[in-house]
């Protein structure tokens, strides 16, 4: 018979996103007694924060993260989990394959379950929740793919699922009594009218509303950038910079050689800044005017064609010519005098 | 009790409050770590890991774009 590892009081990892159905599933255990701590992991790709701290215009929302707040909501300590390096794998190469855009969410929910086991197992931790729901999500969430999930991570039967709970088979917390599976819950399909009752329920007032996720994968114009980015390089490798230079500036590639990146505002302009070591830039001297970056190898036309697109972008738009900076690596300067790439001679087709 | 200096510029949560976590880890109870930081979201991320984690937040420092953030590890548990 299997023993808990603390003997006394059971004691469970939960996986908290920071969404309502991870806090409700916490939620939902803590009131049966159990000990609980959270566990969330930071892959590169999660939209929480980063595109906040980053762009001016969203500054005025809560600059918090939410995993935290839930944690914090709950009572609860939360081990957040750098997982960069080895999640790396799980979207270069996902096994059951990628979604609508470059989303691997069965691979990623094996994985993450995974990673949850081995802390639960470092320390001795005796189950795992998820705020999983039987067929809230196309790729993950499904009762073919639940056994999936819970193969592929190794956790087995350790692995509870409190919202929908009654519709599987009873897992090893619930055979053994460390929770009563009555009290769980039988949710399924997309309706989040049952998650808002039980919220109201146990008078949870305030959660996040993700539009679009918690990952930046699932985003068809961030997943556009990543395809083309592993395309140009001829390799699906990649550092946490480059994921993370893709979530700021507009992208363009307007030769296959080369891409630039133009800053859209201030705080993107402030980012990017922090950059300029490791590409050429250029910026306008004669006028207002973002910050470029250019990622491939450039001649001297190309240059032209680099700062003609970045003067289209100036306040000096309109202008006769505008005078553009460009900046080696080297440190080496040199100064252009270019006329603004007119609107119409942009192709749709430069756009990333 | 003894001080410890932790660089966060430049990078974002939650990085920051990775670095924070993973320092306090190998520290004792009563050190102080000081946090440098330049993600506004630090402001709000790094107190509230450290309250719901049992340390005590001893100043927050705004000056331009930097933040400093001073940590009494396990603080709230003493």
């Amino acid at each position: 018979m299997p023993k808990l590892a603390t003997k006394n009081k059971p004691k469970a990892v939960s996986l908290i996103s920071g969404g309502l159905d991870s806090m409700l599933a916490t939620k939902a255990i803590i009131e049966q007694g159990v000990h609980v701590e959270g566990i969330n992991f930071f892959t590169g790709f999660c939209v929480e924060g980063h595109t906040h701290a980053i762009r001016k215009k969203d500054q005025s929302k809560p600059k918090r993260n939410n995993a935290l707040w839930v944690a914090e909501q709950l009572g609860i300590k939360l081990h957040i989990v750098d997982v960069i390096e080895p999640y790396k794998k799980v979207v270069m190469n996902p096994k059951h394959g990628y979604g609508a855009n470059l989303n691997p969410c069965l691979d990623c929910k094996g994985f993450m379950v995974g990673k949850a086991y081995e802390w639960l197992q470092q320390n001795d931790f005796d189950f795992i929740i998820t705020g999983e729901v039987m067929g809230q999500r196309p790729m993950s969430q499904r009762r073919d793919t639940f056994p999936v999930i819970e193969r592929e991570s190794g956790a087995g039967d350790l692995l509870l699922r409190p919202l929908c709970a009654k519709k599987l088979p009873p897992t090893l917390p619930e055979r053994e009594g460390w929770v009563d599976r009555e009290k769980l819950y039988d949710f399924h399909g997309r309706s989040r009218k049952p998650q808002m009752a039980l919220a109201a329920q146990f008078g949870i007032e305030e959660y996040a509303q993700p539009a679009g996720g918690c990952c930046f994968l699932t985003d068809a114009a961030y997943s556009s950038k990543l395809s083309d980015l592993w395309k140009n390089r001829g390799s699906r490798e990649y550092e946490l910079d480059d994921i993370m230079l893709l979530k700021v500036g507009r992208h363009l590639r307007p030769r296959e050689h080369f891409k630039i990146i133009i800053s859209r505002e201030e705080g993107e302009t402030k980012f990017m800044q922090g950059y300029r070591k490791e590409f050429i830039h250029l910026y306008p001297t004669s006028h207002a005017g973002p910050l470029a970056l250019i990622d491939g190898t450039v001649q001297e036309d190309d240059l032209q064609l680099a700062a003609q697109l970045l003067a289209r972008y100036s306040q000096g738009r309109e202008a006769s010519t505008v005078n553009v900076n460009i900046c080696f690596m080297n440190g080496e300067t040199k100064s252009l005098e270019v006329k603004p790439l007119p609107k119409d001679d942009i192709p749709n087709a430069w756009y990333l | 009790m003894s001080e410890h200096h932790l660089d966060a510029r430049r990078i974002l949560c939650p990085l920051p409050v990775i670095r924070t976590q993973n320092m306090v880890k190998e520290l004792k109870q009563g050190d102080v770590l000081t946090v440098v930081c330049t993600d506004p979201g630090t402001v709000n991320d790094i107190p509230t890991w450290s309250r719901i984690n049992g340390h005590k937040i001893l100043d927050i420092n705004k000056d331009n774009d930097e933040i400093t953030i001073m940590i009494e590890v396990n603080g709230l548990e003493s």
